[in-house]
């Protein structure tokens, strides 16, 4: 680690206040991040997805956040103005949603939305941002791009729009991708060649990933370190490859879930919640 | 107009110009059918109204020889169907009856009062939607905080003030006291009929005419009455602004939009507001359609020389032939505004060309 970390995150909470009391959706959460693929696994409702918006500051407006710690590299994200958090979304932290489907404006050209992230953070004439769009289209391999670039998206397939989405994500060259359930919307035949390439252009362009899922088996491929998250605490971190080692009983529970080709079980165990899993973690446990 | 629409997104895969050719068919054939059933509405509105199209035509004192003349002259012994038909057939010439209030040819009386209510209404509409939309937008944006509340104090003064007491209430304070504006009528007496009428619209034939002393007076007597109109409209034009742009602000795109790092105007301008321009002409459209026959107060008020002002006097005075033509016309326009709206749809709607 003799890196300096991209990210360090310290004891992030948030909550959502409504009539009916208040929500904590994440409570006290803390990693760093260096130029490395680190997995956040959990449920729905386990606040992983909410980590990864806090971090960008794009929480909905019902919620708040707190932390003791939120630095890029030298920007300090807690004390960021609004203005300044543009520069740093999609220049410095990008984010690749779940459904291309959704988060692809429909009436916008695929040309148009990538052009635009590029124009906004390097401030070049239209001629310039389109034939960089078409060269990154080419990059996330799709076949004639120039085609492609005047298509609205539904003109596109799942994994197309998904390909278009990390091209629009990766235009403006940002350092830090969250990689929301990238591939949980996508066929399983396309799910692959969609990791393939985020991969590949990972490896290339010397990316940090933070890579949420609810898949572990594919967290457990895909990443070096993985944080298991339940009720908006990280219960158990630990490297990919010694997650058999796991210790937490809830880790030990989604391992044992899972249906194996070579090991027939008749039935799947029923995930027992202990709630004491619930309850606030000490400062040495985490 | 919902099903042509699904039509054409369900015919992009196939051969382009076949598809286009078949749903422009299809369009051309349901506006026929829509008319037809408008014509056979007006017929029987005709038929219906408690009054004698005989008597209509002599007056009250009439000798039986005469009654029967004019009973024969207006084909009245025929059978429905060819009264149906003959009524067509003088509707696709352009005739449409003679008023019995005012001597003249109804499509002559409609051809000089359907201009000046066109003329109101477009500006109304113009106002409503100018002040309506940004209002929306500020009210959505800046949910429940002051600009929320004053856009929906100001939405729902427009709604609840009676048109007739903010229009008496504006002539009062703009003619009356502040003199910005003219008293009722298009344009001052001294200017009437001073410029060769074109399109039948004040402003519109001062322009071409390039007389701009008529222009300014015909726009300082429609600014008052548009206003007003339009104001009443701006209520609900912002209330479905705000909501429809409320439901945008939520999606996912808009989330991505910001993760890109646009600002919020970007956001809002770029992304969201580009799509909700469908759903917002649909409503513009609508109030545009409800400003034109719903004019009657406001022409009443202003001493308006347009439709609304004409089907009244016609309904007073038991004009069947002016009822019957003027409730045509209405429906001919919505019509219209029905086909151009469908048209501008798939302009702005890249999914459903």
């Amino acid at each position: 680690m003799s890196e300096p970390r991209l990210l360090q995150l310290q004891d992030l909470r948030v909550s959502f206040h409504s009539r009916d009391g208040v929500v904590d959706a994440v409570r006290g959460v803390s990693f760093s991040l260096g130029r490395e693929k680190l997995g956040i696994v959990g449920e729905s409702g386990s606040g992983k997805s909410m980590t990864g918006r806090a971090l960008m500051r794009l929480l909905p407006s019902t919620a708040t956040m707190h932390a003791k710690t939120m630095r890029f590299g030298e920007i300090d994200l807690l004390a960021a103005s609004e203005r300044q958090m543009c520069q740093v979304r999609g220049r410095h932290i990008a984010m690749i949603m779940q459904d291309p489907k959704y988060s692809l404006n429909p009436v916008v050209t695929v040309g148009k939305q990538i052009t635009e992230t590029y124009r906004r953070h390097r401030r070049t004439g239209g001629r310039a941002a389109r034939d960089y769009a078409i060269e990154m289209l080419d990059a996330v391999k799709i076949r004639d791009p120039a085609r492609v670039f005047h298509q609205y998206p539904h003109e596109i397939s799942g994994g197309m729009g998904q390909r278009v989405m990390i091209a629009m994500m990766l235009a403006a060259e940002p350092s830090l991708l969250i990689a929301d359930e990238p591939t949980s919307a996508l066929d399983v035949t396309v799910r692959f060649e969609i990791l393939q390439l985020l991969d590949e252009l990972i490896q290339s362009r010397h990316l940090g990933v933070l890579f949420i899922s609810h898949d572990l088996n594919l967290v457990r491929r895909y990443c070096d370190r993985v944080l298991i998250m339940y009720a908006g605490q990280v219960v158990e971190e630990i490297e990919a490859d010694r997650l058999n080692e796991a210790t937490h009983p809830y880790t030990r529970g989604l391992l044992d879930s899972m249906p194996r080709i070579h090991r027939p079980r008749h039935r799947l165990p029923v995930l027992q919640r202990d709630p004491a899993w619930r309850e606030p973690l000490t400062a040495d446990e985490r | 107009m919902a099903p042509i629409t699904r039509m054409a997104a369900f015919g992009r895969g196939a051969i382009p110009t076949s598809a286009g050719l078949r749903v422009g068919l299809g369009r051309v054939v349901s506006v026929l059918f829509t008319l037809l059933g408008l014509l056979a509405l007006t017929f029987f509105i005709g038929r219906l109204l408690p009054a004698d199209p005989v008597l209509a035509v002599t007056g009250p004192e009439v000798t039986k020889a005469t009654y029967d003349r004019v009973y024969l002259e207006l084909g009245l012994d025929r059978s429905v169907w060819q009264q149906f038909l003959g009524y067509i057939g003088g509707v696709l010439q352009g005739d449409l009856g003679r008023s019995t209030t005012t001597g003249q040819p109804v499509m002559q009386d409609l051809m000089r009062a359907f201009p000046a209510t066109l003329e109101l209404s477009l500006a109304a509409a113009i106002v409503g939607s100018a002040v309506g939309i940004p209002l929306g937008i500020a009210a959505a944006v800046n949910r429940g905080s002051w600009i929320d509340h004053i856009a929906r104090i100001i939405g729902l003064a427009g709604y609840s003030i009676p048109i007739f007491w903010m229009g008496l209430m504006g002539l009062f304070l703009f003619y009356a006291k502040l003199h910005w504006v003219g008293p009722s009528g298009r344009v001052d007496i001294f200017y009437e009929g001073m410029v060769p009428p074109v399109t039948g619209m004040m402003m519109v034939d001062a322009a071409i005419a390039g007389d701009w002393t008529v222009f300014r007076s015909a726009f300082a007597h429609l600014i008052l009455p548009a206003s007003v109109l339009g104001y009443y409209s701006t209520a609900y034009i912002s209330r479905m602004t705000r909501s429809f742009m409320l439901e945008q602000m939520t999606q996912e795109y808009v989330i991505a939009a910001r993760a890109k790092g646009l600002s919020r105007s970007a956001v809002i301008w770029r992304h969201a507001f580009k799509n909700i321009r469908v759903q917002l002409l649909t409503v513009v459209a609508l109030v545009f359609g409800g400003l034109l026959d719903g004019t009657v107060l406001i022409e009443t008020v202003f001493g308006w020389p347009g439709v609304g002002q004409y089907l009244t006097r016609g309904l007073q005075f038991n004009d069947i032939n002016v009822v019957m033509s003027t409730v045509l016309m209405i429906g001919v326009l919505f019509l219209t505004i029905n086909v151009v709206s469908d048209w501008l749809y798939r302009r702005l709607d890249p999914r459903t060309r």
